[in-house]
């Protein structure tokens, strides 16, 4: 399948992907209103770590073996048939948080706003290319297929 | 997918998260022989920890079951659901069933869970006494609740099964007094530092905590429960009581000569086979690896029974994978304050190495727990965004001496770790660095 790839060594850290990932996870996908106007405010499903001027983003990778999957008590946390990403249906997630405590990527967040539920990239399922790759600016995030 | 002939037959007794594994891991590498399901219980594969949020009205029935409804017919099982074993006869390879028919079997896996552990405590047998792991307890719980409009409930047991059970209740607007043997709740898997701030966040809650003690004796009004006096004699009301004390290994069917060794649990070897042959089992009624104590006992959680059904599956089947070990791990909300535990927490012997955040107004908590330069335990407790990498640098027993101090820095990621170890996580999965 088609993943996100990361060259650490092109991050700039400029965070645009966690702005266009919040964008298109907002309810009305534009950036003013998504920031502006929207209560809760949407989240980010990519996280930019950076140390000193090392940086990186990070999301779900997809896990061929998915520890979250394992854990999830409700079946919310699945592999789409389609296109083997790990998706999470948010209306059956409890927000027991057996995937966060299992996710060695820390790619799951916890969303409290509202109903319970985790967050986390669903590869902007429907798209493309997800937006944190079509808007990296240094293309230090790549969505391709890979031998594995 | 292999095409063999039909020539052998998978029954496996159980039917919830190792029953599941176990279907899903066969039917990858054999899609002709037929699997039977037997499991005394009526319904179709549900998720067993929802009870307390359907107890607690956060989900609904039908949002109980644990795969979608096609599910057997699309792994092409026959689940023979209401029925009970009563014997295995692994000379014969064949089960006896109530009301004396026999299923006869190629592979057998037993994956027949826990039952819950209830002390034996006058008037533990009178309406309103409850235990708590099955459907139908909750069903029986919510009719109960409603039919006699209970407002004030007595869970014993202060473990994860009783906090969740308090949860439940508490949803439902029932007042909530928690009866704890021990002198803290939350003794297994927590320290007395993480314990005692879940017992203040409880009583934020309303919840009253009564530890170091136990019931002297249920007392009945018309028929019902009504109150209980505990060992020192303090009376206590209440309209519903509940032992959420935790569960033992399901072994009844396991009788002497059956050739199946048991100690508390079936015990099983890196392949989840039983002492018995083309016997094995899975799930909260074994004996498994735990991957840091080295030694074989119950963890009795949900990923981990799945985790054992599939490699049991597996080698069912005839693909020969081995059982890495499991580590024990639970997350709970109390009050709306997430808490995880994973592995060694509480070490009570030398040579351990302890890392501690404690913010008590923030109700924050973070304890590490190193042997050896190694992670081996973790408790969170208010923010465990990064459960999942403690819980992986566990698992991996990776080396932290290089970066220990910065574990629980307010800005440790991904980035913290070596170089090294972030390919090794990531090795052929998406991230190139």
């Amino acid at each position: 399948m088609k993943r996100i790839y990361v060259n650490e060594e092109y991050c700039i850290g400029c965070r645009l992907c966690e702005i266009h990932c919040l964008v298109q996870h907002s309810r009305s996908k534009k950036i003013i209103k998504a920031f502006k106007e929207e209560i809760p405010r949407a989240l980010p499903r990519v996280l930019v770590e950076e140390e000193g001027p090392l940086s990186f983003a990070m999301q779900c990778r997809h896990c061929a073996e998915a520890p979250c999957i394992e854990a999830c008590i409700t079946e919310a946390m699945h592999r789409d048939d389609l296109t083997g990403a790990i998706l999470c249906d948010e209306e059956r997630c409890v927000g027991c948080w057996m995937c966060i405590m299992v996710c060695p990527f820390r790619a799951i967040r916890r969303n409290i706003e509202g109903r319970k539920a985790i967050s986390k990239c669903d590869l902007c399922y429907g798209e493309e290319t997800p937006v944190c790759v079509t808007h990296c600016p240094n293309e230090a995030l790549v969505y391709e297929e890979r031998e594995a | 997918m292999r095409r063999g002939k039909r020539n052998m037959r998978y029954v496996i007794i159980g039917n919830s998260a190792a029953a599941v594994g176990a279907i899903e891991a066969i039917r990858q590498y054999d899609q002709d022989n037929p699997i039977t399901v037997v499991a005394d219980e009526p319904h179709p594969t549900y998720s067993r920890p929802l009870i307390t949020y359907l107890l607690g009205g956060l989900v609904s029935e039908e949002r109980m079951l644990y795969r979608p409804p096609d599910f057997y017919e699309r792994y092409e099982v026959e689940p023979m659901l209401g029925v009970r074993v009563v014997q295995v006869e692994p000379q014969e390879r064949k089960l006896t069933l109530a009301g004396g028919g026999t299923l006869s079997y190629d592979k057998l896996l037993i994956g027949t869970g826990g039952v819950p552990f209830v002390p034996s405590v006058p008037g533990g047998d009178l309406e309103g006494v409850f235990t708590f792991t099955r459907w139908e307890d909750a069903r029986r719980m919510r009719y109960f609740i409603e039919a006699y409009g209970v407002r004030q409930a007595i869970v014993v047991g202060g473990g994860f099964i009783g906090l969740k059970t308090t949860e439940g209740l508490l949803a439902r607007g029932i007042k909530v007094t928690i009866v704890e043997l021990a002198d803290r709740i939350l003794s297994a898997s927590f320290d007395r530092t993480a314990s005692h701030l879940v017992e203040t966040i409880l009583r934020r809650e309303g919840v009253e905590v009564r530890t170091g003690t136990t019931l002297q004796e249920i007392i009945a009004r018309a028929g019902r429960v009504d109150h209980v006096i505990l060992r020192e004699g303090e009376r206590l009301e209440c309209d519903l009581l509940v032992f959420a004390i935790g569960v033992q290994p399901n072994t009844a069917l396991i009788s002497r000569g059956t050739g199946i060794a048991t100690n508390q649990g079936i015990l099983v070897d890196d392949y989840m086979r039983t002492t018995a042959p083309d016997v094995y089992a899975a799930g909260d009624v074994v004996e498994a690896l735990d991957r840091l104590l080295e030694v074989r006992r119950t963890i009795a959680i949900w990923p981990l029974a799945y985790r054992q059904g599939y490699v049991a599956g597996c080698n069912m089947a005839g693909a020969e994978q081995e059982y890495e070990g499991g580590i024990p791990m639970n997350s709970v909300e109390v009050g709306g304050v997430p808490t995880i535990s994973v592995g060694i927490t509480d070490p009570q012997e030398d040579g351990y190495e302890v890392l501690e955040e404690f913010i008590r107004e923030e109700m924050v908590y973070k304890k590490l727990v190193l042997g050896n330069n190694r992670l081996v335990g973790a408790i969170l407790i208010g923010d465990i965004d990064r459960a999942g990498i403690y819980t992986g640098l566990i698992r991996d027993r990776a080396n932290v001496g290089g970066f220990k101090n910065d574990l629980l820095a307010e800005n440790f990621g991904l980035i913290s770790l070596p170089r090294d170890y972030r390919k090794h996580l990531v090795t052929g999965e998406g991230i190139v660095i």
